[in-house]
């Protein structure tokens, strides 16, 4: 790896393989440039990271056991990516906003989203589950990229209306080669928006190694497009904590977007219909479990002389109940009227789906006792196109 | 009433809505400092500034996607697509993203984004400039798509589309934009005829004829034509693509039982074929003779040299309406 020069370039990127706090074994690193962004972490905020990637892994389990219990129709697994998004979401305030793909479970989580809400899209109940603007994070986003626009465009306003507040783009290492991210990183850098791009490299975009992506380290982007990129220890909670508040900061003072690279992996399948076993080894998947974003935080506790034990147990009680309330939430999500499907599509009234919703009604009204009223004037033609 | 070109019209209510709601910002390539390639926008960034009238880099995808955010944030984005040829890469975020996002959001997030897209032919322009792409959005649930003809309904129209909460396709026939027309600039948008409200622009009793955008007027010159030769013809411009407005052209199709679409676009699939079967499941009955469409042809746009043998033109639509009237006409004799 060449990174370029930081002092000419004012670039973050540094020459060591990427950031890193803790160690997989637990040993704290000292870092002058990132340790100050962290060090309000005494080892009861730790704890709390550790619990929330505790919970989210627990809750990642039953979402995969939901889905293949035939609960739940697909499933995106996030275990192995959990620091990735407990650090980056916890370093966001709540006027913040996440602009994420379908992986973001944990981020979710962070912005307070419940049970039934993250599992209403995947149960195929609705479109979505939250009101983004009670929570902060938009709804999930399936087409690759898409999103890191939207979270440029609204970050854009924000700056334009003098707020402070930020955007955070999730997408992945795939995500790098579609257009859209590249175009949001074009704006980004021209409008100086108070954007982050997190990009959680996790190796494989669903068969497809990170190489066929990208020649050279992700993170080494950003420096074409005039922005600092960090490539940080995406399974090191602290680190990613750090390079978000840092990438955040940035943008709060005005000083633009940051391009964060969280080098993770992806331990499960791309989703529940994925069979990585045809394009991944024992060996590699051996190698990153031993880099487990959990273990390490345990460790470094343990070392900081608390009880990790007792910790580790609390938190599975705690992690065990909020996967047993996913599980109750799925099952008691109901079925949708019918009648839903036409709801939404506008905000406005619109002539041509009334009619077509108008008939559906008649049609279904079909199936009802035969001297039901036909339900609606639908038939007539009658309707103006100014209804 | 001010006499004013369709262009300057369009200038005129864009001014009005930024004046009136600092929510609005218009976006594009060119837009801010030169005014437009066609000087749409002119001098609305001098008076605006260029938070309110953004240029934006060489980025469709970009533009729109951006649009997205701000309208995620509060905004309302009016944004130019500089040619209608460009619109294809910023295809995705329109029909994935901006159309669906009220319904994906189940209602929560509104997408009040306007795009203007200067369309057609006739200009003798290069490739990829000339082009008629809105039935792809005509097709997308979630949009509105509506094309302006003149400058009175382009005032009103474009003000229109910037108020609603829906996404609207807004097209503006380039080759129109010089054309002069009486504006009312006190013009309120409570007194407007609804943007989804068609208008029968020459009263006749013989043949329906639809047209939008720049054909509209080519089927007025083409219903004087017709006046000289003892045929009536009523001329109605659509002006709302989706929804289409059918109870105007149920009304006229009644009286007249014959009906011919035209439009630059291509047949298959086109806006015509929508409202041909649709006026047939509506007024079979009514019906003297099939609907006839006088369209493009199904090919790339031409070279300029070639276009005039492509667009509709008043002698074509003539012959499309002999055949609604079962005069003679280039197919007779032919089978269907």
């Amino acid at each position: 790896m060449n990174p370029s020069d930081r002092d000419a370039t004012g670039l973050l990127t540094r020459p060591d393989e990427f950031v890193q706090l803790v160690t997989p074994t637990g040993e704290r690193r000292a870092d002058a440039d990132f340790d100050p962004w962290v060090s309000d972490i005494d080892t009861a905020a730790l704890g709390r990271l550790y619990r929330d990637m505790v919970i989210v892994r627990r809750l990642d389990t039953e979402a995969t056991a939901l889905q293949r219990q035939g609960e739940l129709g697909l499933w995106p697994p996030l275990a192995g990516q959990e620091a990735a998004q407990i650090g980056s979401a916890r370093a966001m305030r709540d006027d913040d906003f996440a602009f994420t793909s379908y992986r973001e479970h944990g981020v979710a989580w962070c912005r307070g989203v419940g049970p039934a809400e993250l599992l209403t899209v995947w149960r195929g109940t609705a479109a979505s589950g939250w009101n983004p603007f009670e929570r902060g994070i938009a709804v999930p986003q399936i087409i690759i990229g898409a999103q890191s626009l939207h979270a440029t465009g609204w970050a854009m306003g924000a700056a334009w209306e003098g707020s402070d507040a930020a955007a955070i783009a999730y997408f992945g290492d795939g995500a790098t080669s579609e257009g859209d991210v590249n175009e949001a990183l074009v704006f980004a850098a021209s409008f100086n928006a108070p954007v982050v791009f997190f990009c959680q490299n996790n190796q494989w975009a669903i068969s497809e190694p990170v190489g066929l992506q990208s020649k050279q380290p992700l993170a080494r982007r950003a420096d074409g497009f005039g922005m600092p990129g960090i490539r940080v220890d995406g399974n090191d909670v602290l680190a990613v904590l750090a390079a978000t508040r840092i990438a955040l900061d940035r943008a709060r003072r005005g000083e633009g977007p940051t391009f964060i690279e969280a080098v993770t992996y992806r331990i499960g399948p791309h989703t529940t219909a994925d069979d990585p076993t045809r394009y991944r080894t024992e060996v590699e998947l051996a190698e990153w479990r031993e880099r487990d974003p959990l273990t390490r935080v345990l460790a470094l506790l343990e070392a900081s002389g608390v009880d990790s034990a007792g910790l580790e147990r609390e938190v599975a009680v705690e992690a065990d109940r909020a996967a047993a309330e996913l599980r109750s939430a799925c099952i008691a999500i109901a079925d949708p009227e019918p009648l839903s499907v036409f709801d939404h599509v506008y905000a406005e009234p619109n002539s041509h789906l009334e009619r077509q919703r108008a008939h559906y009604v008649r049609y279904l009204a079909t199936f009802e006792e035969t001297d039901a009223a036909p339900a609606g004037d639908a038939g007539t033609g009658t309707e103006g196109g100014a209804r | 009433m001010t006499t004013l070109t369709l262009a300057k019209s369009l200038n005129a209510g864009l001014r009005r809505a930024l004046a009136d709601d600092e929510k609005v910002v218009l976006i594009g390539e060119d837009i801010g400092t030169l005014g437009g390639v066609f000087r749409v926008t002119d001098g609305l960034k001098a008076e605006f500034g260029p938070t309110r009238v953004v240029d934006s880099p060489l980025s469709e995808a970009g533009i729109v996607g951006t649009a997205v955010g701000l309208a995620y944030r509060g905004f309302r984005p009016v944004i130019e697509i500089q040619f209608d040829g460009f619109i294809y890469p910023a295809f995705d975020q329109i029909v994935a993203q901006v159309a669906k996002l009220h319904y994906r959001s189940r209602g929560t997030v509104r997408m009040p984004i306007t795009i203007r897209v200067p369309f057609g032919g006739g200009i003798g322009a290069a490739e990829h400039h000339s082009e008629s792409p809105e039935a792809y959005f005509a097709h997308t649930a979630g949009l509105r798509v509506i094309a302006c003809s003149n400058p009175a309904d382009a005032f009103i129209m474009i003000r229109q589309a910037i108020a609603s909460d829906d996404p609207v396709l807004f097209f503006e026939p380039k080759r129109r934009y010089h054309v002069k027309g009486e504006v009312d600039e006190q013009a309120s948008l409570a007194d407007a005829r609804p943007m989804g409200v068609a208008t029968v622009v020459t009263p006749g009793d013989d043949v329906t004829l639809v047209a939008y955008g720049a054909l509209v007027q080519t089927a007025r010159d083409a219903a004087i034509a017709a006046e000289e030769d003892g045929v009536s013809i009523e001329v109605i411009d659509l002006r709302s693509l989706a929804p289409v407005d059918y109870a105007t052209i149920e009304a006229s199709v009644r009286r007249t039982g014959r009906l011919v679409i035209t439009h630059e676009a291509g047949q298959q699939g086109g806006v015509g074929a929508e409202l041909a079967a649709s006026i047939t499941e509506r007024c079979f009955e009514f019906l003297e003779a099939a609907p006839v469409r006088v369209t493009g042809h199904d090919i790339p746009y031409p070279p300029a040299k070639l276009e005039r043998h492509h667009l509709p033109d008043l002698d074509r639509i003539l012959d499309g309406v002999d055949r609604a009237l079962g005069r003679p006409n280039s197919l007779s004799g032919v089978e269907a």
